[in-house]
Order: C-alpha cells, then structure tokens, then sequence
C-alpha cells in the first residue's frame, strides 16, 4: 500500500485543478476551472483584474480552500506537498521597510519544516544561498538591506529564496509587476534557465513577456477561456476581456499580439 | 534617589521589576510592532482589566485573572481574526470596551468598599512586591524562551506568512503564540505602567531602536536597553517630582520616542 502511494506521487503531475469554483461572499470569483500542469511545463496564466488569477494561485498553494472541486500538488492535498513548492508572492504585498539583509532574507528558504527549536542555519545553507545569490547576481549586494534595494533586485532576491527550498515547481505572482525593463528580461532568461530542471506556473499581466517564454498558456476570466500552447487568437482574447483588444491593459498594444500571432503561425 | 535605592528594598524592587519590564519592552515591542498587532496588543491588554475585576470578585490575585483572561481573550481575537480575514478594527474594539466593563462589573458585585484599582490601570513600579517580582521574572523567561526557541520561525513569520506557511511551517501556531505572548508581557507590564500605558511601552523603545539598527536581533537588544532607560529615568523623574511612575516613564517614553524621530526626520531632509 504504501509503496503504491509513494509510485503515485512521483508519477503525479505537478498540478492538478479539477472543476474548481470559488466564492468571495456572493461573487464567484472561479467557476468550474479545471487545468493540469505537467511536469516541466512553464504556464503562463493571464487574464484581467479580478478575473481570478490570485484565487486560482492561492487554491493552488493551498492558502485557500476552494468552494467546490479540487486541487491536487504532486498527487496530494496542497497541504501535504506544499513544501515542495517555491513561492514567489508578489512584491509589493511585503513589507520593504521589514529589517532583513538579501542573505538573510533568502536563507529564509532554508527553514525547516520540522519543528525545530533554537535552529540555527547550517554552513551548507549559508553556501547554498551564496550561490543562488551568484545566480541571481546580487552576490555583492547579499548584505544590503531590502529596503535599500530596486524593485528588480527585490524580486530576484525572492526568486532566490524560493529557490532555496530547492522546488519542484515554481509559482510566481505577478513577477515583472513593478521591475525595469533590463530585470525583467534577466528574470525571464533565469525562468527559462530554470524551466530545464523543474515546473513553472507563472501569474502575470504581462502578455508580450508570456508569449516569447512560456511553454503553455491559461486565460482565465472567472472561467478558463483557453489553455493550451502560447498562441492567442483576437477572439479568444476579446471574449476574455470583453473589451476590444488594444484596451486590454498595462501599455501592451494591439499590434505585439498580431505579430506574437505570426510568430506562432 | 541612588543612595535611598541602598536602603528601601521598594525602590530595588521596582529597578528590578523595570530591568525585567524593559527585557519584554524590547523584544515583544520588536515582534508587536513589525507584525503590526500594535493596536491588537490593545485590545488584549483592556480585556486584562476584566480579569483583575474577576480576581477581587472571586477573591483571588488580581494578577491571575488578567493572566487568564487576557489569554482567553488573545485566543478568542486569534481565532476571530483567522476566520474573518479582515481588517481587525472592529474585533478590537469590541473586546477593548468589552474587557474593560466586564471588570468594572465585578468589581461593582464585589462586596465592601471597592478596591482601589488604579495601580492596575496606570501601575505603580514602587508598589510592586517580592511576589510580583517572582512572577514577573518566570513569565519574563517564558518569554524570552518562547521567542529565543523559534527565533528564525517568527522572523520568516513575520516577514512573510505566506511564504512560511508554504514552507510547510504551521502558521496558525504562530499566529496564536504571538497573541499568548502579548498577553502574557501585559500581565508583566501592568505593574510597571498599567493597562491603559502598556502601549507607549511596546512601540517607543522598539521604534527608537530602528532607527540604529537593521538586524533584528540586534534591535531587539538595544530597544531593551532603551526600555531600561526609560524605566530608570521615569522612576527617578517620578521619585524627585513625587509623580506617578506609570505615567512619568509613558511621558518620558513618548517624548524622547517624537524628538529621536524629529531628529531623523530633520537630518534626513
């Protein structure tokens, strides 16, 4: 019995959401959504404000329980493999003026889950963190306090710290929300690099930065209007925003989609 | 007043009773004040005053009852607050005023004249017994073990719960914790400075000590030092003037606490 649970979880997928519906009060904030993420897949998953994204991701890490239907992380309730997930919340929910330096802050990742009283972190974590530093490149800023850094180096330092508890999936809220242009081009290439050993499941705003990189795309609008590989039609997108397309938010013109859409052709 | 602390075991009970007062001063205002429960502590430290109205009442150490009923208090709030998500405000004060008239209420049944409750209220450092100092110390090391024991747990707990909880750490343990703690320093402090001044006493001396230190342990180390010296000079202030201690070392607290950030704030400009 045992060993055919333990076959189970390594041949789960990563993510599983099965007719999930989810209330705030008496808006609906998700309604019967169901989506799969494989292992090695990098979703990106899009849609307007309030179109549920944030309470499909918090279904997902198990910070909420959904009103109906499921979620399965590696096979289990999330909240028995939450662990193996990497969290990178959005910036802008933290507190900044929180006093951490950047290493202290990513060895946070390190944190066992065991209870464990007067832990201390080992040499191998404090090395371990040393290198996702170099990785991110804020090697020479790991004891600079947060409050003291750009919203890009911020971002790459929670990267990092998600990186620390050495996930099988990555989630990220909203990663290139408030990030210069050079940080969030480094963020994607490192999303990529990363995309080789483990599943990403990314939320965003960001349509042109979704198509160059993701492998698999989620529309969700209270409901999943597409999910499949990274090509979007005007139709799929104007049935999503019910609003003409150029109007679809945060300065990404009509025509980026067009041109995505011949690439993709 | 350095030579009458020679002779009057008084005054070395209340030096004794502030060095403790400033140890949970400096490291539950750290942890009250970054996680921004400040007016929560509030809330659970009125509730307490219920618990010392039960104590005359039932006959028993005022002191118990706001040990136990402010922990009651803390535990009912904590689970309020997990189930709503909200904004706490209401939830404080409805068990602010709550607390409050249920101590007046038992102190009003308590048969005879009523007992004078002021010192509960504003406190009163040189009143403070042998007995008071022994359980102040024991609840002061709780204390200090409960945060020392899980010292990495509650600064990722504070930083970010979310990210903590998804480390696979029980949060909801520390949520509850966190508000056991806060009841318990006000139980410690109510000697010192009383229910309706434990306030001044959580956040001056951790937001002064921000201001010279990024670390959190560190800050913690010198807001308790800035806790002590609130408390010795408070008590000095209040011994020559002949002034109530509680409000002298609140006063003194207050003070200092807006001109350091004046000071900040001109230099920084």
């Amino acid at each position: 019995m045992a060993s055919s649970t333990e076959h189970y979880q390594v041949s789960a997928a990563p993510v599983q959401v099965n007719n999930v519906s989810a209330w705030y009060g008496q808006t609906q904030a998700l309604s019967k959504v169901s989506l799969t993420v494989q292992e090695k897949d990098f979703l990106g998953i899009i849609g307007p404000n309030g179109g549920g994204k944030s309470t499909l991701l918090k279904a997902i890490l198990g910070l909420i329980i959904p009103g109906e239907g499921s979620i399965r992380l590696f096979g289990e309730h999330p909240r028995k493999t939450r662990f193996q997930v990497g969290y990178v919340p959005q910036i802008n929910r933290l507190d900044r003026n929180f006093p951490i330096n950047v290493q202290d802050l990513v060895l946070l990742g390190k944190l066992p889950r065991k209870a464990a009283f007067f832990h201390r972190f080992s040499r191998r974590d404090r090395d371990e963190v040393l290198e996702l530093l170099e990785k991110t490149g804020l090697l020479e800023l790991k004891y600079r306090q947060i409050s003291q850094l750009s919203g890009g180096e911020f971002q790459k330092a929670l990267i990092a710290r998600a990186l620390a508890v050495k996930p099988r999936l990555l989630v990220l809220d909203e990663p290139t929300a408030s990030v210069d242009a050079r940080s969030r081009e480094q963020i994607f290439n490192l999303l990529k690099e990363l995309n080789q050993i483990m599943t990403i499941l990314l939320v965003t705003h960001d349509l042109s930065a979704i198509s160059s990189h993701v492998t698999s795309l989620a529309c969700l609008n209270g409901s999943l209007f597409y999910h499949g590989i990274p090509e979007l039609s005007e139709t799929v997108i104007g049935e999503m925003y019910g609003c003409p397309v150029d109007l679809l938010a945060h300065g990404i013109p009509h025509r980026v989609l067009r041109s995505h859409e011949r690439e993709g052709g | 007043m350095l030579s009458s602390l020679l002779h009057y075991q008084f005054l070395q009970h209340a030096v004794i009773a502030g060095l403790l007062a400033s140890v949970i001063c400096g490291i539950m205002g750290v942890m009250i004040t970054e996680k921004k429960i400040v007016m929560m502590s509030g809330g659970i430290a009125h509730t307490a005053y219920g618990g010392i109205g039960l104590g005359y009442f039932l006959e028993f150490e005022p002191i118990w009852g706001a040990f136990f009923i402010s922990i009651t208090a803390a535990l009912i709030m904590g689970y309020m607050q997990r189930r709503s998500q909200g904004s706490p405000d209401m939830l404080i004060g409805l068990f602010w005023s709550a607390g409050m008239a249920l101590g007046i209420v038992f102190i009003t049944f308590t048969p005879g004249y009523p007992p004078d409750i002021t010192s509960y209220l504003f406190g009163n450092i040189l009143a403070v017994r042998r007995a008071d100092i022994i359980i102040m110390a024991i609840l002061t090391v709780a204390v200090i073990l409960a945060v020392a024991a899980l010292f990495n747990q509650w600064k990722a707990y504070l930083f970010d719960e979310e990210f903590t909880y998804m480390r696979g750490i029980n949060v909801a343990f520390l949520d509850y914790l966190l508000l056991v703690l806060v009841a318990i320093s006000v139980v410690i402090l109510i000697r010192v400075v009383g229910i309706i001044l434990v306030l001044a006493l959580f956040t001056a001396p951790s937001v002064i000590a921000r201001m010279f230190a990024s670390d959190f342990k560190k800050i913690m180390q010198i807001a308790t030092l800035i806790g002590a010296g609130f408390c010795f000079f408070g008590l000095w202030i209040s011994y020559e003037l002949n002034l109530a201690s509680g409000a002298s070392i609140v006063l003194l607290s207050a003070v200092v606490c807006l001109l350091a950030s004046a000071v900040r704030h001109l230099t920084k400009a």
